[in-house]
């Protein structure tokens, strides 16, 4: 039989091993380190078509992580979808700002881009973003385009 | 006629034993949560379980997570690379470790590993009567040795995972950005892009803990419920391997289902 001290010892330093994986794969691997959700505000943005975006989807300005999309709701009087962002304390913005819905890559994530404004005013807890530009729908977009080409072809014909 | 009635008299009895096994087993499991008061009163008793059931497995998880996640690499970046982007290794692996081989291959290796030694052990102590005479000195069997025991597993399982996935993000590193020449800065930081905490990790630790409380709740049923004989203690053992196996296949389906359903 093992002395009980020294199984203590073993037992002590496979706990603390778990724990060090745990931590490890908190902090290294995923990305706990990087954002915190302690100091954030709350503010909503109203957009015609949000495409596909979700929650959690990462809040840029500038290409700089400022926030997440906390949730995403649908407005039943102006038809509307209703986005929260949560964006961290540290970044203030204008009240002024705009908000885009923008794709990383050709077939990338959907995420939130802030433009600042020139207002001397900060966005507070709260508050909304008025001026917002919506997703890019691919349909819309090739529908628009052909509509554009049918519209110069009847030009043309005259 | 008599060979049909014959069959569904069989078939009936069954599916009878398996549900009065599984009453049997859940009223177990109630008696040892009921009973566990003692052993987390007095925690030296699970400390002492936890170095034969965690402890010891140590080597093999951590070898066998180091090797896995080599594979991971290897095969990661084979595929990735026909696509031009090697450089998702790190999220490859990551996700594929956190979220499923961690928790169901460190699930698999303890059954096999320490709950079939607890059910054996369990099984032994019945027919060698040590539980009978344990109850003649008026001392609980259920609360002095099973409880331990289901409870050092539950603690040493989710521990147990996450020292798995570690090492096999580890292993894909070594074999991905070491051997073979993935850029370290965008393997990590890729990772730590795509991994979310809450959605991904946290997830993957209640698998664990999930599969460490199957794989507990059937090794010291089965110990319990063994017939004490050589035979039986050796056919226990293998039921424990087989079924704590199958269920945390199973388990592992239902929770994915309802964990990243879509998202």
């Amino acid at each position: 039989m093992m002395k009980r001290k020294t199984l203590d010892l073993w037992v002590g330093v496979f706990v603390a091993i778990g724990l060090g994986a745990l931590l490890f794969l908190a902090l290294k691997v995923g990305n706990l380190a990087s954002f915190s959700a302690a100091d954030t505000y709350l503010v909503t943005a109203n957009f015609d078509n949000i495409g596909g975006l979700k929650k959690q989807a990462p809040v840029k300005s500038a290409g700089v992580v400022v926030g997440r999309v906390e949730n995403i709701g649908f407005d039943t009087e102006t038809y509307e979808a209703t986005v929260a962002l949560s964006i961290d304390k540290r970044y203030e913005f204008p009240k002024d700002t705009s908000a885009k819905i923008l794709t990383s890559g050709l077939l990338g994530e959907q995420y939130i881009g802030l433009t600042a404004g020139g207002d001397t005013a900060k966005l507070k807890n709260g508050d909304k973003i008025k001026i917002t530009q919506s997703a890019v729908v691919l349909e819309n977009l090739i529908s628009q385009f052909l509509f554009s080409k049918a519209a110069d072809g009847s030009k043309e014909g005259k | 006629m008599g060979a049909v009635t014959e069959f569904l008299e069989r078939l009936g009895g069954r599916a009878t034993g398996a549900i009065h096994r599984l009453g049997f087993a859940s009223r177990f499991l109630l008696l040892t949560l009921q009973n566990s008061g003692m052993c987390l009163r007095r925690f030296s008793l699970v400390t002492r379980e936890i170095y034969f059931t965690g402890v010891l497995s140590l080597i093999i998880i951590l070898v066998s997570g180091l090797f896995v996640g080599m594979v991971l690499g290897l095969q990661g970046y084979d595929t990735l690379e026909r696509y031009g982007s090697s450089s998702a290794l790190g999220v490859l692996v990551a996700l594929s470790l956190v979220r499923e081989l961690g928790p169901v291959v460190a699930g698999l290796l303890f059954a096999s590993r320490a709950g079939s030694a607890i059910t054996a052990e369990i099984g032994l102590m019945k027919a060698t009567e040590q539980l009978a005479a344990m109850e003649m000195m008026a001392v609980d069997p259920i609360g002095r040795v099973i409880a331990p025991r289901f409870w050092a597993g539950v603690i040493s399982m989710p521990l147990l995972a996450a020292m798995f996935s570690a090492m096999g993000v580890f292993g894909g590193y070594l074999v991905g950005v070491r051997l073979i020449g993935v850029d370290e800065g965008s393997f990590w930081s890729q990772m730590q892009a795509a991994v979310d905490f809450r959605e991904d990790i946290l997830n993957g630790v209640i698998k664990s803990l999930v599969f460490g409380i199957a794989v507990s709740w059937i090794a010291v049923f089965e110990g319990y419920d063994a017939p004490p004989t050589a035979e039986g203690v050796s056919g226990a053992t293998t039921r424990t391997v087989v079924t704590s196996s199958l269920s945390i296949l199973a388990l592992d389906f239902m929770l994915t289902a309802f964990m990243f359903r879509g998202a």
